[in-house]
């Protein structure tokens, strides 16, 4: 098979892992070396497909054969998907073709397990290892590894990649069981607790001056979760994030819609990918890391799944009156940032600009802010909403889009409005 | 009212602003130019003699704006210098130290604004220059690359560090229409602007990453907006993988018909592999464990 035609199996077979993040590295570049690459700072995307999904890293599998039946994935043992195989200097090469030509920011390998976990994860390796070892590489290495790898070898991956990453897939056992039933939820975060003692250890001795350089690590972890395939909610997808955000410290958790695949699986039918469920929960997400809200504000156990009409904060406002109108001149930060259309920027802004002037709606108007959502939750010097209607049950019928929008045509498949605080275009938000 | 006139540069500007400002000309007094035509219609005055103007040193800027001052020096509107010099004299003799805090401020506003547009070009090129092999060095065997880029702003040498520390391996040169950016592993260096012809239309790579870009993308979902957004059409033309959009696009629906009318297939027996083996019999232990104690709770 020649290297196109491996190239088209495996880059098709990679297309479905959402995360193509190259932010987040430690700073390091090619000066004084005979090689090329460097990070740190802002990840870049290359090239952007009709997807609206950014091209940074080149994403490709090592081997599109597994032993799993995991049925959302077009690689599971039960399709009858042409399989191929990288040798490591064939991706070693393309890895550093690529790169040198501009068009990636570096690799995501990650591959079907062939063997067993050990053996696999080292021949992802050993694709990170020449091209740190014996090309200087210092562009960004994102590997995915497998739970049950041996702890040695997590170490090993770790050492040669910018992020390492274990997609949890599924937010329950339960829905693993059937889905991907070789998987296993407990022994995921197990290894992602290990990870994240590595990523610590080696923040931690970096501060001591004196003491030996630690090994070199991985400076983050990141997952993915299916959205669509089971019958978890939001309230459950939301909560699992969570609970992997504070207990494992993870860089991102990406939502991926289920996306039909060439390759159906009797036990997994396959449906239009929930494009605008998987925008809302990027929001929600958002939300929950940048806006200090809790899972249980934005999808509790009474209404768990999002309002697939309104974005999450807005949503949570028409729940929430009482809060406002909330005065951008006096109220402390936790409340300018639950205010509709007021991103963690503008926020900031606000809070430097009131310090010398005493804000009113043209400053705002200057500040470029959605003022049709804003102004019923805000009081300024010269603007107060009670006319405005926070009480009026229309005020949420002005929020939603015409009705048309709101169905999924999976021919077209409508695209999400974007709010001013949020776009999710890829990977990298 | 003086009319000044500067070489369209950051270092151009600060040596002409510090001497104004010292000399406490007001900016409703100067008239800015870089365009040597348009200062011929005046009475064309150059920029005061640094060395003529005792205590401009003395003069204290926050860093931040010198910063800014730099970027938007880099934009392509005519009026910038003339608004730079009126936020410095602002900040200086106006006595608003805390203006550039006020982005509520129309000509604070306005900078950041001619930053960001510059800042986003200078991704933009750091995203988009495709480097294209034309030969090996036969002396240092170094691989020579060569790019063409059209920057909507002055921003070659913002942007050129970068290439420096991420390709230092290699001797590239980047072409742009106003200024072109040389590196042969020691020095960085600028001449000037050449025509798009110089630059080679070419590489034998890009059909391989044609082949990557038409299997990544996923037919299922199609956001068209989201990609012009970021990559918007101006930058098509020099992009190798561009020239396949069109045409995905247009075969989406027909594949994912194509999908959805697919026979479903049957789920395999695992095959007999000694780590499913331990795998499968883990889970079940571990299943089991969870049926226990969830009867004893
Ligand atoms: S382990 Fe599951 S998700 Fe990963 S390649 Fe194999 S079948 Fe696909």
């Amino acid at each position: 098979m020649d290297i196109t035609r491996k190239l088209e199996i495996l880059a098709d077979a990679a297309k479905y892992d959402a995360s193509c993040a190259s932010s987040g590295a430690a700073r390091k570049d090619s000066r004084g070396s005979a090689g090329v690459g460097s990070t740190g700072g802002m990840g870049i995307c290359h090239s952007y497909t009709p997807d609206g999904r950014c091209v940074s890293l080149m994403k490709v599998l090592m081997t599109n054969a597994c032993l799993y039946d995991c049925h959302y994935c077009i690689n599971r043992r039960s399709s009858n998907v042409t399989r191929a195989r990288f040798t490591p200097d064939e991706v070693v090469k393309l890895t550093l073709d690529f790169y040198k030509r501009n068009y990636i920011e570096g690799l995501f390998l990650s591959s079907g397990i062939i063997r067993s976990a050990d053996h696999t994860m080292e021949l992802v390796i050993e694709v990170a290892r020449k091209l740190r070892e014996v090309h200087q590489f210092r562009g960004y290495i994102h590997l995915k590894t497998i739970p049950e790898a041996s702890q040695e070898l997590i170490a090993l991956a770790g050492r040669y990649a910018d992020r390492i990453s274990i997609n949890v897939e599924l937010p329950s056992q339960q829905s693993l069981n059937t889905l991907a039933p070789e998987k296993n939820l407990a022994r995921t975060e197990e290894a992602m607790g290990h990870i994240r003692g590595k990523i610590e250890e080696r923040h931690a001795e970096k501060r001591k001056p004196d003491a030996p350089k630690p090994p070199p690590f991985a400076t983050g972890q990141s997952t993915q979760m299916l959205v669509g395939a089971d019958a978890s909610t939001d309230a459950v997808i939301l909560g699992c994030a969570d609970k992997l955000y504070t207990s494992h410290r993870l860089r991102r958790v990406y939502y991926s819609a289920f996306s039909p695949i060439p390759e159906p699986s009797s036990i997994l039918p396959l449906k239009a990918p929930p494009l605008i469920r998987e925008h809302r929960l990027y929001q929600a997400d958002w939300l929950l890391r940048f806006y200090e809200f809790k899972v249980e504000e934005i999808a509790s156990t009474a209404a768990p799944n999002l309002d697939l009409a309104l974005d999450p904060k807005l949503s949570w406002a028409l729940r929430n009156r009482a809060t406002f109108p909330v005065d951008v001149n006096k109220a402390p930060r936790e409340l300018l940032l639950r205010i509709p259309g007021l991103g963690v920027r503008n926020v900031e802004r606000i809070l430097a600009a009131r310090r010398y002037t005493r804000l009113r709606l043209a400053d705002l108007v200057r500040l470029r802010l959605q003022m049709k959502k804003l102004l019923p939750f805000i009081t300024t010097a010269d603007h107060h909403p009670a006319r405005l209607g926070l009480d009026s049950d229309s005020l949420r019928a002005r929020f939603l889009p015409p009705p048309e929008q709101l169905e999924i045509n999976f021919d077209a498949p409508p695209i999400p409005a974007t709010s001013d605080f949020f776009s999710v275009r890829s990977g990298e938000l | 009212m003086r009319t000044i006139l500067i070489e369209p540069e950051y270092e151009a500007w600060r040596a002409a602003a510090r001497q104004l400002l010292a000399q406490g000309v007001a900016p409703e007094e100067v008239l800015w130019t870089d365009d040597r035509q348009e200062a011929s219609l005046f009475v064309g005055e150059s920029p005061p003699d640094s060395a003529a103007v005792q205590g401009a040193s003395a003069i204290k800027v926050p860093a931040a704006f010198m910063d800014l001052a730099r970027s938007v020096a880099a934009h392509t509107d005519a009026r910038r210098w003339g608004l730079l010099y009126r936020v410095l004299w602002r900040l200086t003799r106006g006595a608003e130290r805390h203006l550039l805090a006020m982005a509520t401020d129309r000509d604070v506003r306005q900078l950041q604004d001619w930053g960001k547009a510059v800042g986003r070009d200078i991704h933009k090129m750091h995203a988009f220059v495709r480097f294209r092999l034309v030969g090996t060095d036969v002396a240092t065997g170094r691989e020579q690359f060569v790019a063409w880029f059209e920057p909507e702003h002055r921003i070659v040498r913002l942007a050129a560090p970068f290439f420096e520390k991420r390709f230092a391996g290699m001797d590239w040169s980047i072409l742009t229409p106003y200024e072109c950016a040389h590196w042969d592993g020691t020095r960085l260096h600028f001449t000037a602007g050449v025509s798009r012809s110089s630059a080679p239309d070419e590489d034998a790579l890009d059909d391989l990453w044609r082949t990557y870009y038409r299997n990544i993308f996923n037919p299922a979902r199609v956001k068209i907006s989201a990609m012009q957004s970021e990559m918007p059409k101006k930058y098509w033309k020099n992009l190798p993988e561009a020239s396949l959009i069109a045409g995905l696009i247009a075969e989406s629906t027909g594949r994912v018909q194509g999908m959805l009318e697919t026979e479903e297939r049957a789920a395999k027996p695992a095959p007999n592999n000694a780590y499913l083996k331990s795998l499968h019999a883990m889970n079940q232990s571990e299943a089991a464990a969870q049926n226990h104690e969830s009867d004893l709770a």
